[in-house]
């Protein structure tokens, strides 16, 4: 068997078994035919011998977490992809281009508002979507430059202006409830999540990742040179804005239901590129498959290890550090 | 094929050539000639519709070429640009494959038949036992072959080659422009430029010679290739000398 054909199973075949031991961790365990008892009995609408407290911590609690976590993980790691293509360079992530930074501004400053969830995930995706058209808009306008260099830097230093925002709304937030809402959500967090939340971010991931397997052969191009890539017959400015939009609608998925959480979308990309080449269309699958394991992973870990709930983001950093160093020393010429 | 009136070319607020005028005709190799700097490349992208005509018009196929779209202009027209590594390491094969991009739907990846045409461009470059090799990872001459097969996967009726002998062995270089030879007789047109007035003699039905964004001469190569114009061009003086078997080739003085 292939490399590549064994990254698929063995991707698959761990995410299928996190989630399986994501279900049953916790403070009430519940077993693998638990889960399969209840589920079964959902799908043919029988009776089931399962407790209610069962039932509320498998579809409410734990049910969501798990989906969430797989969402945002899938998310992250295909946006980071798309982004990594487009710009010609492995080390950018959802947060180039000021997208996350853009993302949390909006929801942040929903937070401050004290408006709903909805009206923060809304926020949120507008927020992303404002900071990439501005970045965009400016960009494309410092003429004279390497376009892609001036997007990057553009959105750079965009993307300090928006953190200065946010160091701003928390500085003028109530510190007794609205400040520790906004630090938790910086933070990144999938605790909070409802049915709710999971059932407004999938359609708005999903509708970002159709288009993306859609142009799955073209978005290679865009790694080449503008000039090869237009005289290969790609309209690189059209198919650029359609990328871009689409992942940024990704991220803003992601980052309104949890929060910043850093590092999927730069490391697991490229994890999955050394394992199965830069081709795009087979590079999308299993970093969506690789960031939900790693996501469901991490979170499941953060709310089990400890007596408190050690946030994702901080694990994401904690292992992404390391492995990112490595990279940068040891595997700069498998990319 | 391709008819060139008097065209000015360049970058936004800076020309780099102007008044140029010639046509190619099916199956007709042209050579380019010129210094460093001398406006080739900028040209070259001009003609591929990468960048706006400054003055006059570039039609192909009849048509001004502002009127087809990038897809259109791609079928017909080929680049070789100057070899580079990039960035991902995408396999010989799959640079290859790329070429056939201009002829798929925008939602579609290459087919059978498309993976057909590349492996037949791999082969005839002899590219096959590097296939699966990474881009980054292959010689810069060996790239520089991967690019010609991108090219020729495209199927063009024009190939425009900028420098593809450039970074090439002597082997290699002499396989390339027997290639471009083997094209022009099925019928394809193709425009090089080289730093090598030996190749125009060897491979050009015409040479175009560019200075400062000028032409200086445009003709059969025997006719315009000349110590004077040589010398115009490069500064140095260069012996044109017949060879028994009919051909040229350029013997530059070493004093003076």
């Amino acid at each position: 068997m292939s490399v590549r054909r064994a990254s698929y199973l063995v991707a698959a075949a761990a995410l299928a078994g996190l989630a399986a031991l994501a279900f049953g961790l916790g403070r009430y365990p519940i077993s693998v035919p638990e889960l399969f008892t209840l589920l079964g009995a959902k799908l043919t609408g029988s009776e089931h011998a399962l407790s209610s407290t069962a039932e509320t911590v498998i579809l409410q609690v734990r049910g969501p977490r798990v989906l969430a976590a797989m969402v945002v993980g899938a998310a992250l790691a295909a946006a980071g992809t798309a982004y990594q293509g487009m710009f010609r360079n492995p080390l950018v992530s959802p947060d180039i281009l000021g997208v996350s930074t853009g993302a949390a501004l909006g929801a942040v400053l929903a937070i401050f508002l004290s408006l709903g969830i909805l009206m923060t995930q809304a926020f949120a995706f507008a927020g992303g979507l404002l900071a990439v058209g501005l970045v965009y808009a400016v960009g494309s306008r410092l003429r004279g430059h390497d376009p892609l260099l001036a997007l990057v830097l553009t959105g750079v230093v965009i993307g300090t202006l928006l953190g200065s925002a946010i160091a701003l709304l928390k500085y003028l937030a109530d510190p007794y409830n609205e400040l520790p809402a906004i630090t938790f959500w910086l933070l990144g967090s999938l605790a909070a999540i409802t049915p709710r939340d999971l059932a407004s971010a999938t359609p708005a991931a999903l509708a970002g990742l159709l288009p993306l397997l859609l142009l799955r052969w073209r978005v290679n191009l865009l790694a080449l040179p503008d000039d090869e890539a237009r005289a290969l017959g790609v309209d690189t400015r059209r198919l650029r804005v359609v990328v871009v939009a689409c992942a940024t609608l990704m991220t803003a998925a992601a980052v309104a239901v949890s929060g910043i959480i850093g590092w999927v979308g730069l490391l697991i990309p490229h994890a999955a590129r050394l394992l199965v080449g830069p081709d795009f269309g087979r590079l999308l699958p299993l970093a969506m498959l690789m960031g939900a394991a790693f996501m469901l992973a991490v979170d499941t870990l953060g709310r089990t290890a400890a007596s408190i709930e050690i946030p994702p983001g901080v694990l994401t950093a904690l292992i992404g550090t390391p492995f990112f160093l490595w990279l940068f020393a040891v595997a700069r010429r498998t990319w | 094929m391709l008819a060139v009136e008097s065209l000015g070319f360049g970058f936004p607020g800076r020309a780099v050539g102007r008044e140029v005028t010639f046509g190619l005709a099916d199956g007709e190799v042209m050579c380019v000639l010129g210094p460093n700097g001398g406006g080739k490349t900028t040209l070259f992208r001009t003609l591929l519709g990468l960048l706006e005509p400054q003055e006059g018009e570039v039609r192909l196929e009849g048509r001004p070429l502002g009127a087809y779209a990038r897809q259109a202009i791609a079928r017909r027209i080929g680049y070789v640009p100057q070899g580079h590594a990039g960035q991902f390491a995408y396999t010989v094969r799959e640079v290859v494959l790329m070429g056939r991009t201009a002829h798929l739907g925008a939602f579609a990846a290459p087919g059978r038949a498309d993976r057909e045409v590349a492996e037949r461009a791999l082969a005839l470059l002899g590219l096959e036992t590097l296939a699966e090799r990474p881009i980054t990872q292959v010689s810069g001459g060996e790239r520089q072959l991967a690019l010609v097969a991108r090219a020729l996967a495209q199927e063009p009726r024009l190939l425009v080659m900028d420098e593809p002998t450039a970074s090439l062995d002597f082997g290699n270089q002499v396989r390339i422009l027997r290639r471009i030879r083997a094209l022009s007789e099925h019928g394809i047109s193709v425009l090089f430029s080289t730093h090598d007035p030996d190749h125009a003699f060897l491979a050009a039905d015409r040479a175009l010679l560019l200075a400062e964004g000028r032409m200086i001469a445009l003709g059969t190569p025997k006719d315009v290739i000349r110590p004077d114009t040589l010398a115009r061009m490069y500064g140095v003086q260069v012996e044109v000398v017949p060879l028994a078997g009919g051909g040229h080739t350029c013997l530059p003085a070493m004093t003076g």
